[in-house]
């Protein structure tokens, strides 16, 4: 169920006479992120491992093009924090839904895989610029980082350590109302961050 | 009549200006000859600008004598500067052919730029000598070696997404002993595009109160305003002014008639110029000191 993306190998397809491993510029950016969403609409796969192994550096207009559009695109949100007028934003949200539409939207679920320092202050920013959150493979595990409430952390954590559970036994593993815990849960579940199968939730990465 | 300007013997971000305030008296389609035979220095950002002007005088061709002194036209050839200057100016004088670029503070020789492929290109060439250059004789942290790509990447895109022509990129390491007493990198960017007023103006950025250059400089470069309705957009300038306050550096970004800086503690200079001579565009320089502790 899973669907590997290597950006090098991406980028490297994407722009032909690319002697480098670099994600910069928007535009490369952009021609990426629509490589990767042409890759999972051709697969059935809900759970996409974008790999940053062969990618030297990302920069902050590349990253708001694959990572930030990418999330805001799959989790079919939209960007409510951003100062932009309510016109202009209604337009982007339509357009934003009409896409969906026209793709059959349906959950898709991402890991990210190598990820280092060198990738990190311009993935942070982009993060932070949108509110996002997203999971990264580390050697410890599947990890969340990004912009999340201290609840949303402490019932990753739970999940992470149950594997699949229902919202009142990790509420009981945590020792917090079961309500407030089911709406972090439920959260992060729009948000991609975690599945949900019926009342049961479980990590994204595990099955990765 | 001829119009002569000379210029400094010392051409810099600073320099420079004394150079725009003659322009600023003389006409589009007058004749005009810039003298450098007695320049014996020149910044990134002094050869970058001087190309840019060359750019702007669409009326009548320049003329540029070149300097006298061996050792500086040299570096000017090494640099590649006549190369491109020879498309802007009628050069009077030696002009020393092209050579070997063997020169190890010049990590990247003037650029053009014009298309993503160049900042591609621009930013591979830096990553290569990056390392060597940047961190051990520089001493600069080797963490900051990425986020020095990524910034020359975000400058430069600068001229791709606003300028609405081509532009100039230089990056060398000099050793700043007269205000600094260290050695730094530069980073100079320059473009005769529309400025960041104007671009800021074409999406309807422009408040009814104070609009301005200064005005449109603080909006870009401190608020991270973009011209671009996509709410993403703004952060490159944004993580730029970050960067330079995380090692120490230095940020100037002059368009129009204004120039803004974020001044560190070494340096003196104003955080904010108005009522400058115009000159079109955008030009941005880039300084990141030395570390003191090695």
């Amino acid at each position: 169920m899973t669907n590997h993306i290597d950006l090098g190998t991406v980028l490297r397809q994407t722009l032909a006479a690319n002697l480098y491993s670099n994600l910069v510029t928007r535009s490369t950016g952009a021609a990426v992120r629509t490589q990767i969403e042409l890759l999972m609409k051709s697969s059935e796969r809900a759970l996409t491992i974008i790999d940053f192994s062969h990618v030297s550096m990302i920069d902050f207009s590349c990253a708001d093009e694959v990572i930030a559009k990418l999330l805001l695109r799959a989790s079919g949100g939209w960007d409510q924090e951003t100062d932009v007028k309510a016109d202009l934003k209604a337009d982007l949200k339509a357009d934003f839904e009409t896409d969906v539409e026209a793709k059959g939207h349906r959950e898709s679920y991402f890991v990210f895989r190598g990820m280092t320092d060198d990738h990190w202050d311009a993935i942070e920013a982009v993060l932070e610029r949108h509110g996002l959150a997203l999971v990264v493979e580390r050697d410890s595990g599947m990890e969340l980082v990004g912009v999340l409430e201290d609840c949303e952390r402490r019932a990753f954590q739970a999940v992470k350590r149950r594997g699949r559970a229902e919202s009142w036994e990790l509420a009981g593993d945590l020792g917090e109302p079961e309500p407030a815990v089911r709406n972090a849960l439920d959260r992060m579940w729009h948000r991609r961050l975690i599945m949900r199968s019926g009342d049961c939730y479980m990590p994204v990465g595990e099955v990765a | 009549m001829t119009n002569v300007i000379t210029v400094p013997p010392s051409l810099d971000e600073n320099s420079f200006e004394q150079v725009l305030e003659h322009m600023a008296a003389v006409p589009q389609d007058a004749k005009l000859l810039l003298d450098a035979r007695h320049t014996r220095w020149a910044s990134p950002y002094g050869l970058s600008a001087l190309l840019t002007l060359g750019q702007t005088r669409d009326h009548t061709r320049p003329t540029l004598a070149v300097p006298e002194a061996d050792d500086t036209a040299s570096y000017w050839a090494r640099a590649n500067f006549f190369h491109y200057a020879d498309d802007y100016f009628d050069l009077r004088g030696i002009v020393p052919k092209r050579g070997p670029s063997g020169d190890s503070q010049v990590l990247l020789e003037l650029t053009p730029i014009s298309n993503t492929d160049d900042i591609h290109d621009v930013v591979g060439r830096i990553q290569e000598k990056a390392q060597q250059i940047l961190a051990k004789e520089l001493g600069i942290d080797p963490k900051a070696i990425v986020g020095f790509a990524m910034t020359l990447s975000e400058v430069c895109q600068n001229i791709i997404e606003h300028a609405g022509r081509g532009g100039w990129v230089m990056v060398q390491t000099y050793n700043w002993a007269k205000r600094l007493g260290r050695r730094v990198v530069v980073i100079a960017v320059c473009d005769a595009g529309v400025g960041f007023r104007s671009s800021l103006e074409s999406a309807g950025n422009a408040p009814a109160d104070r609009w301005d250059d200064a005005a449109a400089l603080e909006a870009a470069v401190i608020r991270g305003v973009s011209r671009f309705r996509d709410p993403g957009r703004g952060q490159g300038l944004a993580g730029v002014r970050k960067y330079v306050g995380r090692w120490g550096g230095k940020l100037s970004v002059r368009s129009g008639t204004a120039r803004i800086a974020i001044v560190p503690d070494w340096d003196e200079d104003q955080p904010l110029e108005e009522n400058l001579p115009y000159f079109p565009g955008a030009q941005i320089q880039v300084t990141i000191p030395e570390r003191i502790a090695r």
